[in-house]
């Protein structure tokens, strides 16, 4: 085995029968696994005996093969072998010139080439847009009712925690501050603000007591609301890197590029709706006379005004 | 030889390397094997080099308690947590291989950045090597996302939030950041199609990324062979031919036929 690759000779095996023993034994063992264990033993008596005989052949027909083949490999062609070699004599075509190919071998490989792009084009491009395509398809647009506003009692914040998806599930829970700001020209006021924190996305929470003993559960048309009056005397805080922000979501410190993100909302027939989200860059004023500078929703970390929102000037439908 | 080996003895050596030789003669595997296992490496290599083989091991060990433990995950937001709890506390032997594969994520990254250390520090980088600082960079990225899109899979509130601030670092990204955290989320929002998307690029399309990477990175370490540490007195590597004409010309052009530096007769 020191060079397993040193002869070159074919290790053809010389015929056997034992092979066809050898089958018959493993048939008949495979067959008594469901008829009998006789049939197992004897089957596996006839596997051994025929492997062992087949195995003995190998062995000694290989060495009787590799006896003579030495003599026969050691010298030039045999004497008698057959008349000229084809590479003697006259080329039927000229030598081609170094570097010079036939047209139908060009042709060839790049019909070969080509058209296993195109088949490769054919497979790939669907499987690609499958996997890529499906991410910047726009979404329907989300309606969650939160409930009677009887429930929002004015110049108090709720924490409401909501599906915004139901068909999917507890991934999709979210959770928004709401405050009833009294009416506004005859209008029922509201501020509804999402608790995705402006910096990396981490859930803000209420700077201040939220009072658990007091959370009302609403059944709504979108399904369980909790409701858990809150008292965020210092506005909302980031757990994650710190980030603050006043009551209003305007940022106060940390790492936040903007104030918090806000639900847009609807009255119908005395139930609050939160619509889609969208951007604020920042609130003046306050309460129901909040004057908010509203951007289309961006991703938490991306400016939405000033010189670093011409960082993203594009942005997926979502 | 000492002593003449008796027929009998002779006829059982055939018996018990004919399997071997059956398959050298058909597949070429065992001189292909010992090809690649039996090379000439410098004299004075030492521990440092075993980084690379660790590293690899650990890729190993994650393919394989990896392998097992999709068979009982449950890649959906409702049962993800729940199948990994079950993994852990219910099926026999589940806490060590999910402890491996959990554990040996961290290894392997550790491992992955000593090997980068190694190799930079004892300059083995550089010419002819440079291609497989490259591919090496490109196994380190490829390695690291794996470990992220790992982290969500045990689904609960640590790899959700780790997930969501690690998809909105990459959407922070100028011009393209918002188009790459819809693509990692497969959507607008995290939802149920996050999640199997993660597993899919965790346990298919990555490690897949991976296995190919690993297997240029050991096609060039067996083509360029082991560099010598810097203090060595030996030539790096191979011995190789004095080059007839600048260093750079040549390499690609047809040379004359050598055997591992020794010109064949």
């Amino acid at each position: 085995m020191d060079d397993p690759r040193g002869d070159m000779e074919r290790h053809e095996p010389p015929p056997s029968l034992w092979p066809i023993g050898f089958a018959v034994g493993v048939v008949c063992l495979l067959v008594g696994l469901i008829v009998s264990w006789v049939a197992v033993a004897i089957g596996a008596v006839i596997l051994v005996i025929c492997g062992a005989l087949w195995a003995r052949d190998v062995a000694t027909g290989g060495s009787a093969a590799a006896g003579p083949a030495p003599d026969a490999g050691e010298g030039e062609p045999a004497p008698d072998a057959p008349a000229v070699p084809a590479h003697k004599g006259e080329a039927a075509m000229p030598e081609p010139a170094p570097g010079e190919r036939f047209p139908r071998s060009v042709f060839l490989e790049s019909a070969t080439l080509g058209i296993g792009a195109v088949i490769g084009g054919i497979v790939t491009l669907p499987v690609i847009g499958f996997a890529v395509l499906p991410a910047f398809v726009k979404q329907h647009s989300h309606e969650v009712d939160l409930g009677p506003i009887d429930n929002f009692p004015e110049g108090e914040y709720q924490v409401a925690t909501f599906l915004r998806e139901p068909e999917q599930g507890e991934v999709s829970r979210r959770t928004a501050f709401i405050r009833n700001n009294g009416l506004l020209d005859g209008k029922p006021s509201f501020t509804c603000i999402s608790n995705r924190c402006a910096h990396l996305g981490c859930p803000v929470q209420p700077g201040g007591p939220t009072f658990d003993k007091k959370t009302k559960k609403v059944i709504t048309s979108s399904g369980h609301v909790s409701i858990i009056p809150s008292l965020p005397a210092a506005g909302f805080i980031c757990p994650c890197h710190g980030g603050a922000y006043d009551q209003e979501g305007n940022r106060t410190a940390g790492p936040p590029v903007r104030g918090l993100d806000r639900y847009e909302f609807s009255i119908r027939n005395g139930h609050l709706i939160l619509g889609n989200t969208f951007s604020v860059a920042s609130v003046s004023g306050s309460g129901a006379n909040a004057e908010i500078h509203k951007y289309e929703l961006a991703g938490p970390g991306q400016h939405v005004d000033g010189p670093e929102s011409w960082l993203y000037p594009l942005q997926p439908p979502h | 030889m000492a002593r003449r080996k008796s027929a009998r003895q002779q006829q059982l050596e055939r018996v018990a390397l004919y399997p071997l030789d059956w398959l050298e003669e058909r597949s070429g595997l065992i001189g292909g094997v010992r090809y690649f296992l039996f090379r000439k490496v410098p004299g004075d290599t030492s521990w440092w080099h075993t980084l690379g083989s660790a590293t690899l091991t650990a890729f190993l060990v994650q393919l394989a308690t990896g392998v097992i433990l999709a068979m009982y995950y449950k890649p959906s937001p409702e049962q993800a947590h729940e199948s990994v709890q079950h993994i852990t506390d219910d099926i026999w032997g589940g806490w060590l291989v999910r402890g491996m594969h959990r554990w040996g994520a961290s290894v392997f990254i550790i491992l992955m950045f000593m090997h980068m250390g190694r190799v930079f520090l004892f300059g083995a980088y550089k010419y002819p090597r440079e291609l497989n600082w490259i591919v090496g960079v490109l196994l380190l990225a490829t390695g690291l996302f794996e470990g992220l899109t790992g982290y969500l899979l045990p689904f609960d509130q640590t790899a959700y939030w780790a997930t969501v601030v690690a998809i909105n670092i990459n959407g922070t990204a100028p011009f393209v950041g918002p188009f790459l955290a819809s693509l990692l989320r497969g959507g607008a929002e995290i939802g149920p199609d996050t999640l199997a998307r993660f597993y899919s690029l965790h346990m298919l399309l990555v490690p897949g990324a991976l296995m190919g990477l690993i297997g240029l990175h050991l096609y060039l370490i067996v083509r360029l062979g082991v560099s010598s540490p810097p203090w060595s007195d030996e030539a790096a590597g191979d011995p190789r031919e004095p080059e007839p004409t600048p260093a750079r010309s040549g390499l690609v052009q047809p040379r004359p036929r050598t055997i591992r530096g020794r010109p064949t007769e």
